[in-house]
């Protein structure tokens, strides 16, 4: 393993503790940065860095940053997004569980660079623990005078309030969240108006991923060139998490270079396929992301590669699975999922999602029929790029990547269930 | 001025102008759902995404705003496959119930189906069980399967009544509009989300089943409720008249006018229209003897005629006392007023009243209840000399001050008690009703001639904020009933006095001639929408 920036806090013991933390730079970075720089010399060593947002669509961190209008007319507000309920995803649980104060020293850099007073982190409902350990680091915090009014004496202030959601896959879908966060009902914003423009409570917001923002203490310390070429590429920065799940010997977090290929991934770093058997299939960037097959692991990881490859990087859950992976009921399982968050706001989405799952069950109960495939693509075909919000696509993208890359196991799971029962397979 | 190209047509609009609203200046047709003038953009329904040059995706015409050299296609593949897609996924888990639905024959789901759809069915699946015919207030009943939660009725009681009864909840497929808990759709307006709600999912309560729409005629008009005179549609059924037990008008709907209702109505309005049809005076009547006879319309209006002709000729026409309703149209009122004072030479024609204030707000609803009580105001409907009020008129009468009393729609009883109306026909020889539905004054009192009502007739009110606005015939008068101005044409000619019209339009033109505030107007100017009178400038209307 090369550089462990965020792994070097998550395996150090007690890092959820402010003395632990600081102990090992931690804070340092911000202190730095309230000394010697200004906001837009922040900015600009951010987005020379490269870092990419983590939280699944991979924008510039610093490009969007400098969206935020800077006639400080309306207050501006940074939101940290920790709902990570994307299937397959478990990197800002264990950030925030075990190194918390590296999140919160990551938000102080972004909060003076965008020049907000106020901070809130959205953790997904479910994250009890982690919750605890977040609320304790704000209040470990609070007490050093490392939040609240003049922090670390720099006559710079922050408030960081934690609050937690109420259990749906779409408030992780930033407008969502910002409804959420001021007490709405979890339904995606028609865009434009970005979040940078008008974000929580109608004022500029720049909404960034737990890990994005957690990244910044260490960018910061070692510099944007250094991050920036980490990964020997141009466009996407430095390292990042990966979550390794499903079939391999090892699953696990794994924080490795962004041009580290799919294969080195699974059998380099995550031990292979578990039981000597063969890859089926790899879904590289969360659920959403569309599915590769077993020939298509030579890709390297980074957002651009991924995206030519006809697929995603995502939120960074790569999910493999072996040869005897029945590819219905996987598909059925991630259609379920969709159909179930879909916040129900647009019609495509709302009902479309609730069809192919439907369908798809049918067909994994035995009850499914060879044009049930084309319907599902176009059913998929007609959600795709209509809704509000990108869940429709994400509900759409398994179903088309499925089909298209495993059609003969979904005929020759359809015919199965035809046979006579004693002859099925 | 941002130019847009629409299908070809190029036109030049404001900075903010979205395609849809382009497409309406273009009358080009894009279908849509949640969109409404009226409320916020929900963008939720995707019924309206059109093609635009560049993005690759559709974009929602709704909220897409035009911006410079922006070429939109509504009629291409994408846009097409877009709609018809939208369609199929609206219609997957509707119930299709169309021949028990209330909404068929003015449902978008049924019209755009037609036009965008138009496909054979693929939805094999169990279709989700929701809640039918359950009511969610006095007015509203909902079914929950029919809904295609475009979320405009929870906008309309969100941003227009501020009253927030209606909410959507659960998630995905399963979400469905529902009423908060311990709550109903009772607010003033709650009628309006049965008129907004595209599909069958909200439902009139008191229009259910009545009758189907296509049975409807429909006719432009004013709400006589009240003194904003919101704008509205009167639609009746008068070839099936077996579904309405006889009764012509169905229901009253909303009619845009942005400077008076926007597009609402209030319940009361709406709901307030049985009395076009039931309790009806239909033919003229006189008590003799003690009993009350129907009498021929022309026997009744000499009998009057006599009345009149005879006080003149003997000088005792400052013993008659006329009292008129500012339920009459401005035409009525300027025939009374001219009849009365200006050829008889009378000084107590009154339409003056302290009528007691109902219920206001401060959006449509206004205490007065009266159509035209600004109308009687510039026409100066209003008694000369020392009489004060239509109530000091009454009290006069009481006095002995006046022989005749005639009553233009005034209810004295409903409106002072019986205890007046009865001192009063202690003292006069004749007291005459001039009116359309009976009531304890028209029962006591010795003469009726029956008039229309509204629905039944041309003319114009004024309204609170001295907006003129037309109203038209629905349908023909019941019975022997004629307009006001009519009766007052007839009165004349049998007394010798040449006030005469053909119609209502005349009699506008006299007014626009005569009376400054209304100099300018015409019927024809004022359309659909009403003008204000000359002497009311700037004014906030609502
Ligand atoms: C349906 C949906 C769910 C999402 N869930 C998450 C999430 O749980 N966590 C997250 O960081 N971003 C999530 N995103 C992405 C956010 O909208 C947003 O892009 C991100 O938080 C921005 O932060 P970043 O720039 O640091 O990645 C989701 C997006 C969609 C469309
Ligand atoms: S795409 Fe799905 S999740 Fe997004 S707004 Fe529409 S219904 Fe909600
Ligand atoms: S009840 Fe009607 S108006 Fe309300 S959301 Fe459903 S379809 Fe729209
Ligand atoms: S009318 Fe545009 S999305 Fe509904």
């Amino acid at each position: 393993m090369t550089e462990k920036l965020i792994t070097k806090y998550l395996e150090l013991t007690d890092a959820n503790k402010i003395d632990v933390f600081e102990s090992k730079d931690g804070y340092s970075r911000i202190q730095k940065v309230l000394k010697e720089l200004k906001p837009e010399e922040v900015v600009d060593e951010v987005k020379k860095s490269n870092l990419r947002g983590l939280g699944g669509a991979g924008f510039s961190t610093g490009m969007k940053w400098s969206f935020i209008p800077k006639d400080g007319k309306k207050p501006v507000y940074l939101v940290c997004n920790c709902d990570e309920a994307e299937p397959g995803t478990f990197k800002d649980r264990h950030i925030v569980t075990s190194t918390p104060h590296l999140l919160l020293e990551g938000m102080m850099i972004a909060a003076f660079a965008v020049n907000a007073h106020k901070a809130y982190i959205f953790i997904r409902g479910e994250y009890e623990r982690p919750y605890e350990r977040l609320a304790k680091a704000v209040e470990e915090a609070y007490a050093k005078g490392y939040l609240g009014k003049n922090i670390f004496g720099s006559g710079y202030d922050l408030d960081i309030v934690v609050h937690q959601g109420a259990g749906a896959y779409i408030c992780g879908e930033e407008s969502a969240l910002l409804e959420a966060l001021e007490g709405k009902k979890g339904w995606p914003r028609l865009k434009p108006p970005f979040p940078a423009v008008v974000g929580l409570f109608g004022c500029p917001t720049v909404i960034n991923n737990v890990e994005t923002l957690s990244y910044l203490p260490l960018v910061m310390q070692g510099g944007a060139d250094w991050f920036s070429k980490l990964a020997g590429e141009e466009k996407s920065g430095g390292t990042r998490l990966f979550c390794v799940s499903g079939h391999v010997n090892k699953p696990g977090i794994y924080e490795l270079p962004v041009d580290t290929t799919l294969r080195s991934l699974i059998y380099d770093h995550a031990g292979g396929i578990r039981g000597g058997k063969q890859l089926k299939a790899v879904v590289p960037g969360g659920i959403s992301a569309p599915i590769l097959s077993a020939e298509e692991i030579d890709v390297k990881m980074d957002f651009d590669s991924l995206r030519a490859a006809g697929t995603m990087a995502g939120s960074g859950g790569v999910m493999v699975m072996d040869e005897d992976t029945n590819m219905v009921e996987a598909l059925m399982v991630a259609s379920r999922f969709f159909a179930h968050e879909s916040c129900g706001q647009c019609s495509p989405c709302r009902e479309g999602s609730a069809w192919l799952y439907k369908i798809v069950k049918r067909i994994n109960e035995g009850e499914g029929r060879v044009e049930d495939l084309d319907s599902m693509l176009s059913i998929a075909g007609n959600i795709s790029g209509t809704t509000i919000c990108a869940l429709g696509d994400a509900a759409a993208m398994p179903v088309t990547s499925y089909i298209k890359k495993f059609r003969s196991d979904f005929e020759d799971y359809i015919s199965d269930c035809h046979l006579p029962v004693e002859t099925q397979s | 001025m941002p130019k847009v190209t629409i299908d070809g047509h190029e036109i030049e609009v404001s900075q903010g102008t979205t395609i849809m609203q382009a497409t309406k200046q273009l009358a080009i047709e894009v279908p849509y759902y949640c969109w409404h003038p009226g409320l916020s953009v929900a963008g939720n329904c995707r019924m309206c995404l059109v093609d635009v040059e560049g993005p690759p995706k559709p974009q929602i015409a709704c909220y897409t705003q035009v911006t410079e050299g922006m070429v939109v296609h509504t009629q291409s593949e994408k846009a097409k496959k877009a709609r018809k897609g939208t369609l199929e996924f609206l219609l997957s888990n509707h119930p299709l119930d169309c021949p028990v639905c209330d909404q068929a024959g003015e449902c978008d789901l049924q019209n755009f189906y037609m036009d965008h759809g138009q496909y054979d069915s693929r939805f094999d699946e169990q279709k989700h069980k929701k809640k039918k015919a359950q009511p969610v207030g006095e007015n509203v009943m909902l079914d929950q399967e029919r809904c295609v939660l475009c979320s405009r009725c929870v906008r309309f009681c969100d941003e227009i009544t501020g009253t927030g009864e209606l909410g959507i909840v659960n998630r995905g497929s399963h979400e469905e509009i529902t009423v908060f808990p311990g709550k109903e759709v009772n607010n003033a307006y709650s009628g309006n989300v049965v008129d907004i709600c595209p599909v069958g999912a909200l439902t009139d309560r008191d229009f259910r089943f009545k009758c189907r729409v296509w049975y409807l005629s429909s006719q432009d008009s004013v709400c006589p409720g009240c003194s904003q005179g919101c704008n509205i549609r009167i639609d009746s059924n008068l070839s099936r008249p077996q579904h309405g037990e006889g009764e012509r008008v169905m229901r009253l709907k909303p009619r845009e006018n942005l400077n008076v209702n926007d597009y609402w109505m209030c319940d009361e309005g709406r709901y307030n229209y049985n009395f076009i049809d039931r309790n009806r005076i239909q033919t003229a009547s006189r008590v003799k003897e003690g009993v009350v006879e129907e009498i021929l319309f022309e026997d009744a209006v000499d009998s009057l005629a006599s009345v009149l002709g005879d006080a003149v000729r003997e000088q005792r026409h400052g013993r008659i006392g006329v009292l008129v309703s500012t339920q009459l149209t401005n035409e009525d009122l300027f025939f009374v007023k001219k009849f009365f004072k200006t050829n008889l030479g009378m000084d107590a024609v009154e339409s003056r009243f302290s009528f007691p204030e109902g219920s206001s707000d401060d959006f449509l609803i206004k205490a007065d209840k009266s159509p035209n009580t600004a109308g009687a105001q510039a026409l100066e409907v209003i008694a000369s000399g020392t009489y004060q009020s239509g109530e000091d008129l009454i009290d006069k009468t009481i006095a002995g001050e006046f022989d005749v009393l005639i009553s233009f729609g005034v209810d004295i009883d409903g409106l002072l008690g019986k205890e007046k109306l009865d001192a009063i026909l202690e003292k006069v020889t004749l007291l005459a009703y001039v009116g359309s539905n009976h009531n304890e004054t028209s029962k006591k009192a010795q003469l009726v001639i029956p008039s229309t009502v509204y629905a039944e007739k041309d003319g114009t009110f004024t309204n609170v904020h001295g907006r003129v606005q037309r109203i038209w015939p629905a349908f023909p008068p019941l019975g022997q009933a004629r307009p006001e101005w009519q009766i007052i044409c007839d009165l004349s000619e049998k007394t010798g006095f040449s006030v005469s019209a053909d119609d209502a339009e005349s009699i506008f033109s006299e007014i626009t001639q005569t009376v400054s505030s209304f100099q300018g107007l015409s019927y024809e100017k004022l359309g659909k929408e009403g003008s204000l009178l000359s002497t009311v400038k700037e004014t906030v209307e609502k």
